[in-house]
């Protein structure tokens, strides 16, 4: 059984609301920042814990931090984001409806470390649920000295304000929230300027996922340097991941990294297998914007080793023969999956969440769905193939956001590994 | 600027009164707060959140225009939103508006037999509503809940695992209510803002 640091406590009743939480530890370490520590020894911990964003792109969380604008006076801005919308994960759902106190106190700790005195939580509109945990757990935050002005008697002051947005999957892309939260279209902003110099309103904002930010509060608890002794290599700590598809057991787990995918796969902690005992097929280990992998590559990589859940060990053999661990959720198809259908049902997705900015993605999201229709529906020509591969190609690296390259690997990499399948589609 | 320095006397075309209670607009106010001195187009979203839920059910352009002189928008700066995110109906929706996600997940978990039981039981094709103005059905894309497929929510409530007996049983219930003013997921609004 791996260590549950994110998780921890969840089973306790009531855990959910402040007076449970404080009784089992809770709001500990934001005392401990804000009473023992200046802000820099804050950034530095987390640094040595070699925390990476657990959002998808894996940025050293420490490094973005010292990356913001400290030198002007300007106000500074935190921004969770909670725009949970990559197909196969829902992770920060399951750790705000649990745990909402755990990600109130890692926004705490980790503004004061960013000298921020105001936070917005962007959270996807279909979570107004969420939203109503989060307001009530801000409220008690409020009430018990935890928010507001000066914080347990120290100078510091902070306002966390829940913000939601309206149904779009761009606004999980970092300038594309920012816009979205300035009251505007989702369109990504073209980067530089990077948001640590010009975020929200034109000033240095920091914009981190929900379980990077939930993850600062057990690092400042037991020190960067345990946290880092947790996993392997440069993927330290525990991981959330999201398991779903074809599996006995899907839900959100716990893992530490390192874990072998084939132990999350077929123990019965984890997924505890395929369901009705059918073979597995391939996998989606990041969410759908990582290239999917066949069994046997997403067990092992292919130089023979075992794949692991991290990040390296998952992009091993790139993009050839690897994948990515993305935002982890983990998506697992059965013996019976048609990929066909699955990449175009995917590509349906990027086409309609396309912003529609950039030429490439605009009409090339548009493309590959067309003739992904054709080839399922019967009415494709072998030369589709190298169409949707070459369509891919020029998606890729053309655009301002990475929902483009999001889009591209998908069709990629499924033609990549299941040539085969597309052609007896079309045969 | 302040909610009070607003006249509300707007119509929609058919001569409804388009204007938020007091106590919404007391509400709003507070949102308004939440952001910097003049940043009030922040609160477009959470604004029109609420105009949609109070003022009818979708947003008409009399509607976007209310909204536009409450934030001290131009009228564009507000189409342009409301027409952007897929959570914002620019038609008329029925009483219940279900929407099931038919994303990668959901579709290998069965959406599509979801979507076809719910077409020939409601009697209407994706995108229609019911001719009693109680149902309207849609696709959305993932909804963040893929562990749990195939889901659907109805007015933001997540219905999840479903089955054409739980579809069933669902429907029954929400037909119960249909007296009700909102549907019980609808009322996140008055609780939390």
């Amino acid at each position: 059984m791996g260590r549950k640091i994110l998780l921890k406590n969840i089973e306790i009743p009531g855990i959910r609301t402040f007076p449970v939480y404080r009784e089992n530890g809770g709001y500990l370490s934001a005392g401990k920042a804000l009473r023992e520590m200046s802000p820099a020894q804050v950034v530095q911990e987390v640094t040595k814990s070699g925390l990476r964003g657990r959002g998808g792109a894996g940025f050293p969380t420490g490094l973005k931090w010292s990356l913001l604008d400290r030198k002007s006076d300007k106000p500074r801005y935190l921004i969770c984001n909670a725009d949970e919308s990559e197909p196969g994960t829902f992770k920060d759902r399951y750790l705000m409806t649990h745990l909402p106190h755990r990600l109130i106190e890692g926004l705490i700790i980790s503004s004061y470390a960013l000298g921020v005195r105001t936070c917005y939580i962007y959270i996807r509109g279909e979570f107004k649920f969420l939203a109503g945990i989060l307001e009530e757990a801000i409220r008690e935050a409020y009430q018990n000295g935890f928010l507001g002005e000066r914080i347990l008697g120290t100078d510091f002051s902070l306002d966390i304000f829940v913000h939601p947005g309206a149904g779009a999957y761009i606004c999980g892309e970092e300038t594309a929230l920012l816009e979205s939260l300035e009251g505007k279209r989702g369109n990504p902003r073209i980067k530089p300027p990077f948001p640590a110099y010009k975020g929200l309103y034109g000033f240095p904002t920091v914009v981190n996922n929900v379980e990077t930010l939930a993850s600062v509060g057990p690092i400042i608890g037991m020190g960067g340097e345990e946290y880092a002794r947790i996993g392997t290599g440069k993927s330290t700590g525990t991981k959330l991941i999201s398991a779903c598809g074809h599996i006995r057991k899907p839900g959100v787990y716990e893992i530490e990294m390192g874990l072998p995918v084939e132990d999350f796969i077929y123990m019965d902690e984890y997924c505890g297998g395929i369901r009705d005992s059918k073979g597995l097929k391939a996998v989606i280990p990041g969410g759908s914007s990582v290239p999917i992998l066949p069994a046997d590559l997403i067990l092992q990589t292919a130089k023979g080793q075992k794949r692991l859940l991290t990040f390296e060990s998952l992009a091993e053999g790139e993009f050839e023969s690897g994948s990515m661990l993305g935002s982890g959720g983990f998506i697992v198809f059965d013996e019976d999956t048609c990929i066909v259908r699955n990449t175009w049902n995917l590509t349906r997705f990027y086409r309609h969440e396309s912003c529609g900015q950039c030429s490439p993605c605009r009409e090339g999201t548009g493309w590959m769905e067309k003739v992904l229709s054709r080839i399922e529906h019967g009415n494709g020509k072998l030369s589709d193939i190298d169409l949707l591969v070459s369509v891919a190609k020029n998606i890729e690296g053309n655009t301002i956001c990475p929902l483009g390259d999001a889009a591209a690997w998908p069709v990629a990499s499924a033609i990549r590994h299941f040539r085969q399948e597309f052609e007896e589609h079309i045969k | 600027m302040t909610t009070n320095d607003i006249k509300y006397n707007l119509y929609n075309r058919d001569n409804t009164p388009v204007a938020f209670s007091a106590a919404t607009l007391e509400k709003i106010g507070m949102l308004i707060r939440r952001y910097p001195e003049g940043q009030q187009k922040s609160a477009l979203l959470p604004v029109l959140h609420i105009a949609q839920e109070e003022l009818g059910g979708y947003l008409t352009v009399d509607i976007m225009d209310y909204v536009a002189s409450l934030l001290n928008l131009q009228p564009i700066e507000v189409y342009e939103v409301a027409t952007f995110y897929t959570m914002f109906y620019l038609e008329k929706v029925g009483k219940y508006v279900i929407e099931v996600c038919r994303t990668g997940p959901c579709s290998i978990m069965g959406s599509d037999p979801i979507v076809e039981y719910l077409e020939e039981t409601l009697r209407i094709r994706t995108g229609e509503t019911t001719p009693d103005g109680l149902f309207t059905l849609k696709t959305v894309e993932c909804l963040g809940a893929c562990g749990y497929a195939p889901v659907m929510q109805v007015n933001n409530e997540f219905y999840e695992r479903l089955t054409t007996e739980r579809i069933d049983q669902i429907l029954d219930d929400l037909r119960k209510n249909k007296d009700l003013d909102k549907s019980p997921g609808s009322r996140w609004v008055e609780k939390f803002y």
